[in-house]
C-alpha cells in the first residue's frame, strides 16, 4: 500500500495520520500542495487534519483549489482511495469530491474529546477490520464539524448506503444527546458514491496505541491495508 | 513622504512612561537630546516588562543551576539535558494586561509568543500548559474574559497544532480588573541542535523573517508597566493581533533553516519588537547593529522610523545568517510563502544605528541600551505573619458530605472540563496522560521517555504569607510531577503582582520570592526560565500575589506511571503525609465558613522531599494502582476527584477523634498524597513506611458508587459528579440569557 499525505500550508496532523498508516505497514511519503502530480503507484491519497491556510475562509475552501487536487480528483476518478480527515473532509466537500458542507458546531465552541462512532458498513475499502454497527472510541477535535446537506442530497446518502460513521453512544445507539456537533442524522463521516472516497470528522489516527487512550482507531488503516 | 517628528516635551517623555530621572540619565548617557524614534526605542527598553528594572536585583539570588541545566534564564527560554541526545525547551509568560482589554487576541498572542520563544531557540513544540485568574463569577465582566480568552488559548494552539495538555482556572475578586494570563510552552530539541540569541562576526546580514509589520501593539510592553486606570478600554489599539496560522509556517520555516547550518544567531521579535530583538542581538554578541527600515516588510504605508521601532506585530522573527548561505535560506522562506527581507548588519561599532528613507533616526550606544537601564531597589514592608488559626475555632458544617459537595461544585474546585475540551489536547498522538489529572505526561516521540507538566500556586496562601506561599507554590508543583510517577527537574515562573512602588506590594515579590528560592534549592529544582508582570493593579487595588510555576519532571517510561483514578473495588486506601487539620486559608474556610483568614499551612520541604520520594518509587515499583496529591480542598475533595474519575467509591474510616472532623477531612496539610493498594501490597508499603520514617496511615477502601464517611454519612458518585461537572458549564451558559 503506497499512501501520499497531502501537506498544506497549516496542516497539522499530517505525522499522526502517517504514524497510523505506518503502524499498519503501509509505505508513506508525503506530498507538498504545490505539486501537480501524486507519485507513480499511489493508492491511498490522504488530505490530513489541520487549518489549511488557515481556515481564514471557509474551512478547506482554499485547499479546495490547490494545484495539488487536480492530481487527487484525477486518482479518485480512476477509482484510486482518497481519505479525508477532520480539514481533509472539509476540503473533500469544498473540492466537489464529496457532497455537502460542515459547518461551525451547534453549540459554537471547538471541541476536543473522546467520541463514539458507529460504523455503518463493513464491506467498503475503509472498513472491513471492524464489525457492521460495531460501537468504536476515537476522539474528535473540531470547531466546525456540523455535517449539513441538502434534503436530495441527504436522501440519496441515507438511500445509497453511503453514510460511514455516526456519532453513538458506547453502545452504539445513535441518539440526539450522542451528537457533540449537530451533524444531520449524526453524520460523522461519508462516501462517494464508488465508495473509494471517505470524509470523516473523528480522528482514527489519534487512537491507536493502548497507552494513549485506545487502539480502535487501528481498524481503518488496517482494513486499507487490506484493500 | 516624511512625517514631521514631535518635539521631545516633558509631556511627550512621561507618555513614554519614563520618569525625569530615567530621562535624564538616557540624555547623560547619549550626551544630547535624543530624536523621537531613540525615545521611543529607550521607551522600549527600558520599561517594567523588558528591564525588569524593579525585580532583577532580587531575582539574582534565585537557583539556576544543575547539572542538568544546559540554559539558565536570560535566553528566548530555558533548556534541560533530559538524556538520549535531547533537551527540554520551556519557558511561561503572561499577557495579562492584554487579555484585560481584548481576551480572545490578548490570550491568543501570548500564546504565539511563547510557543515563538521555544522554536526559536530549536526546539519542536509539544507541549501548550496555562494557568489563569479571573475575577470573581458575579462581577459583571467576568464571564466575557472567560469565554474570550479560553477561545484564544484554544484558537492558536489548536490552529498551531500542539496540543494543550494542562492548567489551572481560578477566581477571586481581587482578579475583578486585572485578569492573568500566564502561557507556557514546552519543546523538544536535540542538544546539539540549540539556537541562541547572541550575534557573531561583522557585516553578517541581519535577516527579517515571518509576517509583515503592522501599527498594531505599539507601546504594547509600556502598556504592561503600568497601573490600569478607567480608560484603560482605549488602549485596545495596542493590543496585537495573532495568526496562528502565520505562526505554523514561521515554525517549520524556521525548523527547516536551521536544519542547514545557515543560522547563526535568532532572536523572536516579541515585547518591543524590533528593537528589543536587534539590540540584544548585538549587545549578547558583543556587536553594533545597524538596521535600514526601508527593507522592512510593512503591512501599512507610510510607517514611520518610530512606528517600525515599536511595532508589536506578531509572528516575526530576527536571524544572523551565514552570508555563505543566504540564498538557501531564502528560498525555504519562500516555499512557505513568508517575508524574508535583509534588514541591516552587523557592525564593530557597538552602536544601534537605524536608518530610514535616507535619514539616521537613531544613533545609540548598543550595551547601555540594555545594561545601563535604571535598576531599583525598591523600599519594601516586611509582611505582616498573620496568626496560626485554631482549628477548633472553626464550626463545622451541617454535613461534611454536605460541605464536599459544595467544595466539589464550587467555582476554583469545579470541574474544569468545559475549558480544556475547547483545546485539542490529543493532537500528536503522545498525550499518556490528559487534563484533569494532577500533571499531564506527554510521550516523547516513540517512547519510552516522557514529560511529565504542570503549573501551580496558591495565591491565597501568597497573600497571606509571602514566603510559605512562594514556598508551597514550588512544593505543589514539584508533589504534582511526582504523583504521576515523574523525576521533577526544573521550573519556569510567571511572578504575578501589582504595583512594585507600593512597598507592601515588594514586599509580597521579595517574600514570595525568597520562599521559591528556599523550595528550589531543597528539592533540587531549579529555575530556567521565568518572566515578572508587575502592576497587575487597577485604580490601587492589587491582585492577589501569584508566582505561577510550570513544572517539568521526566518520566523514564511512561509505560510506568500513575492516574488518580481508583482501579478497582477492594484496594486500600493510604494516606501518605502528616495530617493535623490545618483549616487557615483553606478553601472550606473561604467557601463553606466564609472566612479568609489565618495562615497558609506550613510548608516542611524536608518531609515533601522523603514523602514524595517514598511516593515516587512506590509508582516506579508498580505498587500501587492509583495516586492523587492533596491540595486545595484537603484529603476528603482529594478521595472525591479519585471516585469521580472512575465511578469508584470508597468507605473511609470515621476522622480521628483528637481532631474536629472537619479539621482532618478539609484541612490543607502540606506534603500529602493518597495512594491505593491491594490488600497484600498494603501491608508491605505500611510496613516500609515504617522504616522510612514516612508517615502513613490507612484510611479506608475503595469500592461501591459512593462516598462514605464512617457509619454516619454518605454521599453518591452521581451526586457528586453533578455538582462537579454542572457549575462551569452553567455558569457560561447564563451569559447568553
Amino acid at each position: 500500500m503506497k499512501a501520499a499525505v497531502i501537506v498544506f500550508p497549516g496542516s497539522n496532523r499530517e505525522g499522526d495520520v502517517a504514524r497510523a498508516l505506518k503502524q499498519a505497514g503501509a509505505d508513506v511519503t508525503t506530498v507538498w500542495h504545490a505539486d501537480t502530480e501524486l507519485p507513480p503507484g499511489t493508492d491511498l491519497a490522504v488530505l490530513p487534519g489541520g487549518f489549511s491556510y488557515g481556515d481564514y475562509l471557509r474551512c478547506g475552501a482554499i485547499a479546495g483549489r490547490a494545484s495539488v487536487m487536480d492530481a487527487v480528483r484525477a486518482h479518485a476518478a480512476r477509482g484510486g482511495l482518497v481519505l479525508g480527515i477532520c480539514n481533509g473532509f472539509q476540503i473533500l466537500c469544498e473540492s466537489g469530491l464529496l457532497p455537502g458542507v460542515l459547518m461551525r458546531n451547534a453549540g459554537l465552541h471547538f471541541i476536543c474529546r473522546r467520541q463514539f462512532l458507529r460504523v455503518e458498513r463493513n464491506d467498503t475499502a475503509f472498513t472491513r477490520a471492524y464489525a457492521a454497527g460495531q460501537a468504536i472510541d476515537v476522539a474528535i477535535a473540531h470547531g466546525e464539524g456540523n455535517y449539513v446537506a441538502d434534503e436530495e442530497t441527504l436522501a440519496r446518502l441515507e438511500g445509497d448506503g453511503r453514510v460511514a460513521f455516526r456519532y453513538a453512544d458506547r453502545d452504539g445507539a445513535v441518539t440526539p444527546a450522542a451528537n457533540p456537533n449537530g451533524s444531520l442524522n449524526n453524520i460523522a463521516g461519508i462516501y462517494s458514491e464508488k465508495l473509494n472516497v471517505l470524509g470523516l470528522m473523528p480522528h482514527p489516527e489519534n487512537l491507536i496505541d493502548d497507552l494513549v487512550g485506545g487502539t480502535d482507531g487501528r481498524g481503518l488503516f488496517q482494513s486499507l491495508l487490506a484493500a | 513622504m516624511t512625517v514631521k517628528e514631535p518635539a521631545i516635551t516633558p509631556e511627550l517623555v512621561a507618555s513614554h512612561g519614563l520618569t525625569p530621572d530615567e530621562y535624564e540619565r538616557f540624555k547623560a548617557l547619549i550626551g544630547r537630546e535624543p530624536t523621537f524614534t531613540e525615545l521611543g526605542i529607550v521607551s522600549a527598553m527600558w520599561n517594567e516588562h523588558c528591564s525588569y528594572k524593579s525585580s532583577r536585583i532580587h531575582l539574582k539570588g534565585l537557583p539556576t543551576k544543575a547539572p542538568w541545566v544546559i540554559q539558565g534564564p536570560g535566553e528566548n527560554a530555558g533548556v534541560i539535558d533530559i538524556g538520549d541526545g535531547l533537551a527540554c525547551v520551556f519557558k511561561m509568560e503572561s499577557h495579562n494586561h492584554p487579555s484585560f482589554i481584548e481576551p480572545y487576541q490578548g490570550a491568543t498572542t501570548g500564546v504565539g509568543g511563547i510557543l515563538r520563544d521555544v522554536f526559536t531557540m530549536g526546539a519542536r513544540p509539544v507541549a501548550a500548559l496555562n494557568s489563569l485568574r479571573f475575577g470573581a463569577p458575579e462581577h459583571p465582566r467576568t464571564r466575557h474574559l472567560v469565554s474570550g480568552v479560553v477561545a484564544g488559548i484554544g484558537g492558536y494552539g489548536n490552529s498551531f497544532g500542539v496540543p494543550t495538555v494542562a492548567g489551572s482556572v481560578g477566581f477571586h475578586t481581587r482578579y475583578d480588573g486585572n485578569i492573568l494570563v500566564n502561557a507556557m510552552a514546552v519543546g523538544i530539541a536535540r542538544t546539539d541542535g540549540i539556537f541562541y540569541s547572541a550575534a557573531t562576526g561583522v557585516g553578517n546580514p541581519i535577516v527579517y523573517l515571518g509576517s509583515k509589520t503592522g501599527r498594531d501593539g505599539i507601546h504594547g510592553a509600556t502598556m504592561a508597566s503600568a497601573e490600569f486606570d478607567e480608560n484603560s478600554e482605549e488602549k485596545r489599539p495596542t493590543v496585537q493581533v495573532g495568526d496562528p496560522f502565520a505562526e505554523k509556517l514561521l515554525l517549520e520555516a524556521c525548523l527547516e533553516l536551521m536544519q542547514t547550518g545557515s543560522v547563526i544567531a535568532i532572536q523572536d521579535m516579541g515585547a518591543a519588537g524590533l528593537t528589543c530583538s536587534a539590540v540584544e542581538m548585538g549587545a549578547k554578541g558583543g556587536l553594533g547593529v545597524e538596521l535600514d527600515l526601508d527593507a522592512v516588510p510593512c503591512r501599512e504605508e507610510g510607517m514611520t522610523a518610530y512606528e517600525m521601532m515599536l511595532s508589536e506585530s506578531q509572528e516575526r522573527m530576527l536571524m544572523v545568517l551565514d552570508p555563505a548561505r543566504q540564498a538557501e535560506a531564502e528560498a525555504i522562506f519562500r516555499k512557505w510563502g513568508l517575508d524574508f527581507a535583509v534588514v541591516g548588519h552587523t557592525t564593530d561599532t557597538l552602536r544601534f544605528v537605524v536608518r530610514h528613507q535616507g535619514e539616521v533616526k537613531a544613533d545609540l550606544p548598543i550595551r547601555e541600551l540594555g545594561d545601563e537601564a535604571p535598576l531599583y531597589d525598591r523600599p519594601w514592608n516586611e509582611p505582616v505573619r498573620p496568626a496560626v488559626l485554631d482549628p477548633t475555632t472553626v464550626a463545622a458544617p451541617v454535613s461534611n458530605t454536605e460541605a464536599l459537595i459544595r467544595l466539589v461544585g464550587s467555582p476554583d474546585l469545579a470541574s474544569k472540563r468545559w475549558v480544556w475540551e475547547q483545546y485539542d489536547h490529543l493532537i500528536l498522538g503522545n498525550t499518556v496522560q490528559t487534563p484533569g489529572g494532577d500533571a499531564a505526561i506527554v510521550r516523547i516521540e516513540d517512547g519510552p521517555k516522557g514529560l511529565a507538566l504542570t503549573t501551580d500556586v496558591t495565591p491565597r496562601y501568597c497573600e497571606a504569607d509571602p514566603v510559605e506561599g512562594g514556598r508551597q507554590a514550588v512544593a505543589e508543583t514539584w508533589r504534582n510531577i511526582t504523583a504521576v510517577g515523574g523525576k521533577p527537574l526544573a521550573v519556569t515562573d510567571n511572578l504575578n503582582f501589582g504595583n512594585p512602588e507600593r512597598p507592601d506590594i515588594m514586599g509580597q515579590f521579595v517574600g514570595c520570592l525568597r520562599g521559591i528560592s528556599e523550595a528550589c534549592v531543597a528539592l533540587d529544582f531549579p529555575i530556567v526560565s521565568g518572566n515578572v508582570s508587575l502592576y497587575n493593579e487597577t485604580q490601587g487595588r492589587a491582585i492577589l500575589p501569584t508566582p505561577t510555576i510550570g513544572g517539568v519532571g521526566l518520566v523514564d517510561d511512561v509505560t510506568v506511571h500513575a492516574t488518580l483514578a481508583f482501579k478497582r473495588a477492594g484496594d486500600v486506601v493510604l494516606l501518605v503525609g502528616e495530617t493535623a487539620g490545618w483549616l487557615g486559608q483553606s478553601v472550606y474556610l473561604r467557601d463553606v465558613a466564609g472566612r479568609e483568614e489565618g495562615a497558609p499551612p506550613p510548608v516542611d520541604l524536608a518531609a515533601e522531599r522523603r514523602n514524595g520520594d517514598f511516593v515516587r518509587g512506590l509508582i516506579h515499583g508498580g505498587r500501587v494502582s492509583a495516586v492523587h496529591d492533596l491540595s486545595d480542598g484537603g484529603l476528603l475533595v482529594g478521595l472525591a476527584e479519585m471516585a469521580l474519575a472512575s465511578g469508584i467509591g470508597a468507605t473511609l474510616d470515621p476522622a480521628p477523634a483528637e481532631l474536629p472532623s472537619h479539621a482532618f477531612w478539609f484541612g490543607e496539610d502540606q506534603a500529602r498524597y493518597i495512594v491505593t493498594a491491594t490488600a497484600d501490597e498494603a501491608d508491605a508499603i505500611v510496613a516500609q513506611a515504617r522504616e522510612a520514617g514516612v508517615p502513613l496511615r490507612r484510611i479506608g477502601a475503595t469500592g461501591g458508587d459512593a462516598l462514605r464517611l464512617g457509619a454516619d454519612e454518605a454521599i453518591s458518585i452521581e451526586d457528586l459528579r453533578r455538582a462537579h461537572e454542572s457549575w462551569l458549564p452553567d455558569y457560561m451558559a447564563a451569559a447568553a440569557s
